[in-house]
């Protein structure tokens, strides 16, 4: 066997050595879209969902989320979850948040009696405007006007989603608010107590927490919303760089914070649906992958069967002067397996030397998320791996085919 | 050495059979250097296939070396034609994407030998059939006359009991063909055992023995 690997390996490296450069970069470059089909097609899909987790990660929960428990809308004795924060040194930033539902109403000053109100719904959150920067950013979201101080008092950032400009959405069920800009007074509404405030930024953002929300200082909302207690709705939490979001997760539920409220990495934090999406798109990515796999196999196929049928007569001349047949075959499938290789290895380099990175800086603007492509190293290397075998068959199959001919028809060409 | 005993081989198409040896019976000897003659579709090609273990027969014994090959599987076929017998081809038959040394070392390398020594013994051989500047270069870049003597060296490099050679000469203009037949004749001299297929009776006169084929039977056994 070992000396049939020999020779095999003798042959196929001479044989792709010499053969035409047109025809091997033809089948290098086929290997190159197949790899590319099988991991930039999934990557987008399930990137586009990655995108949106990771917007709602980088955006809203932070690291790690305590929230209030379904059954109260409040995180009960706060100054205690706050206190149990100071003693973990993992954490870098705190942003706590007072929350209700609210009604929005603009233009109510020029509105007639017979005229509809002009409102939309969304969330209040009431927060620290420079510990909210320091856990999510929210600062540069900002499109229109400024972020907020702790100084400021009835000024609030209302996210793009409720504004009517912005939302070209004409649907029934969509509310949003129309000619609203910076400087518009505009009334929230939280449990039948208004307060009329000044637009002082517009947020941009994907996250429907932040674009569908109004944000105000959180000494302000308490107020609003009769949150005198100090109990916040929720916490995000900003960890330190390379701490695990699952540890700080745990040693917060060991410390009791559990028993008050919801605690979630952000992992766990996404709804449910964004999973559901990831896994429904992976298998799409996976179905669209594996069409491309069968089209890789089946062009080898062809190439190796041609190469195979147009050498026939090489091949008997090689049986002829007693080269084992398992030799040829090999050769045949170092072949096939040289030009699966060289074509994933330039696919890997177009993938993370070029792709990744484009998309990283480039995302594709989805209007629930920012693409980007995600592509595993483990799955990559799987994925390299199905290939290889693939294409090992491929390759096999007609040199088989070919070498199992009778010698003597194959040195003269008889069929 | 080589001995076969009614030796019959027909092709069938559909419904047609057509016998091309109709019970030959032939003997070889250690050393001897035979050519075999015939007018086309005789039937020499298909006996030099049939003795040389490339083709099986409809019917008939051939016992080559004091081995019954009908026995044989084809595996051991494959392992006694590479171990026993070199091929000549008409049209050379060398590997287009190996160079002229490539070519030699082949066999060797396949009856296990190092690259180091295959590649010493076929340079060596390459040098003594006058190819010394040509082992680095592909067949496209040989004349004919330079192929059929790179495919000599080819299947005598292992030192095979047999030479087999189908006309060997066919496609080389004269000088070149004589240049074989002198490379045939030396190798003769060394003890080599050929049996050769040709068409041409000058080079056919060079081996020991002629035998005419006519329809499938040895009609005529002429020594030199």
């Amino acid at each position: 066997m070992w000396r049939n690997i020999r020779i095999g390996f003798f042959l196929a490296v001479r044989q792709v050595r010499r053969a035409s450069k047109w025809t091997t970069s033809l089948i290098i470059g086929v290997m190159v879209l197949t790899f590319l089909n099988l991991v930039v097609v999934s990557g987008i899909l399930v990137g586009l969902i990655q995108g949106s987790i990771e917007s709602y990660h980088q955006q809203y929960t932070g690291d790690v989320i305590i929230s209030s428990p379904l059954t109260k809308n409040y995180i009960e004795n706060t100054s205690n979850v706050m206190a149990i924060l100071d003693t973990l040194p993992q954490i870098e930033h705190v942003s706590v948040r007072y929350k209700a539902g609210s009604v929005i109403e603009a233009n109510y000053q020029t509105r007639r009696e017979t005229d509809k109100a002009d409102t939309a719904s969304g969330q209040l959150i009431g927060i620290d405007p420079l510990s909210e920067d320091a856990v999510t950013g929210l600062s540069s979201h900002i499109m229109e006007g400024l972020y907020l101080t702790p100084d400021d008092y009835d000024q609030v950032l209302v996210g793009y989603f409720m504004l009517k400009q912005y939302v070209p959405i004409d649907s029934p069920d969509f509310t949003a608010l129309h000619d609203v800009h910076i400087g518009s007074k505009i009334r929230i509404s939280v449990h039948g107590v208004t307060r009329e405030v000044t637009v002082k930024g517009i947020l941009k953002s994907k996250v429907d927490n932040v674009r569908r929300a109004v944000f105000m200082n959180g000494r302000e909302t308490r107020d609003l919303i009769d949150r005198t207690d100090g109990n916040a709705a929720e916490i995000a939490i900003k960890l330190k760089a390379g701490t695990d979001p699952i540890a700080v997760s745990e040693a917060l539920k060991l410390r009791g914070v559990g028993d008050y409220a919801r605690v979630q990495t952000y992992a766990d934090a996404q709804p449910q649906f964004l999973k559901d999406i990831v896994q429904t798109f992976a298998t799409l990515g996976a179905a669209f992958s594996s069409i491309g796999l069968v089209v890789a196999t089946i062009t080898i196929f062809i190439v190796i069967f041609i190469n195979a049928l147009t050498r026939r007569k090489f091949i008997g001349i090689l049986k002829g002067i007693g080269i084992d047949g398992n030799a040829i075959e090999i050769a045949y499938v170092f072949q096939s397996i040289f030009y699966a290789v060289v074509g994933s290895t330039i696919g890997l380099a177009i993938v993370y030397g070029f792709l990744v990175p484009y998309f990283i800086s480039n995302p594709i603007n989805f209007p629930f998320s920012d693409g980007i492509l995600v592509a595993p190293v483990g799955q990559t290397i799987r994925r390299v791996l199905l290939l290889v075998i693939a294409t090992l068959i491929a390759g096999y199959i007609p040199a088989w085919m070919i070498i199992r001919k009778n010698t003597l028809d194959s040195i003269l060409g008889r069929n | 050495m080589i001995e076969t005993r009614k030796l019959v081989k027909t092709f069938k198409n559909g419904d047609v059979i057509t016998p091309v040896l109709r019970g030959v019976d032939f003997k070889a000897g250690e050393g001897e250097w035979i050519a075999i003659m015939g007018r086309s579709g005789a039937g020499k090609s298909t006996f030099l296939y049939q003795i040389s273990l490339l083709d099986d027969p409809s019917s008939g014994e051939i016992d080559i070396d004091g081995h019954d090959t009908h026995t044989m599987s084809a595996n051991e076929k494959m392992q006694f034609r590479l171990s026993k017998f070199g091929f000549v081809f008409q049209d050379y038959a060398l590997l287009p994407e190996l160079t002229a040394l490539e070519n030699v070392a082949l066999p060797l390398l396949m009856q296990g030998l190092p690259k180091a020594k295959a590649y010493a013994k076929s340079t060596e051989m390459l040098k003594r059939a006058d190819l010394g500047h040509r082992i680095d270069n592909l067949p496209s870049q040989l004349s004919g006359g330079e192929q059929q003597r790179v495919s000599i060296v080819r299947a005598v490099v292992h030192d095979p009991k047999v030479l087999f050679a189908d006309e060997p000469t066919a496609n080389l203009d004269n000088d070149s063909s004589l240049h074989i037949m002198e490379i045939f004749k030396d190798l003769h001299r060394r003890g080599q055992t050929i049996v050769m297929v040709t068409h041409e009776e000058q080079y056919a006169k060079m081996a020991e023995r002629i035998i005419h084929l006519d329809d499938g039977r040895i009609v005529s056994e002429q020594k030199q």
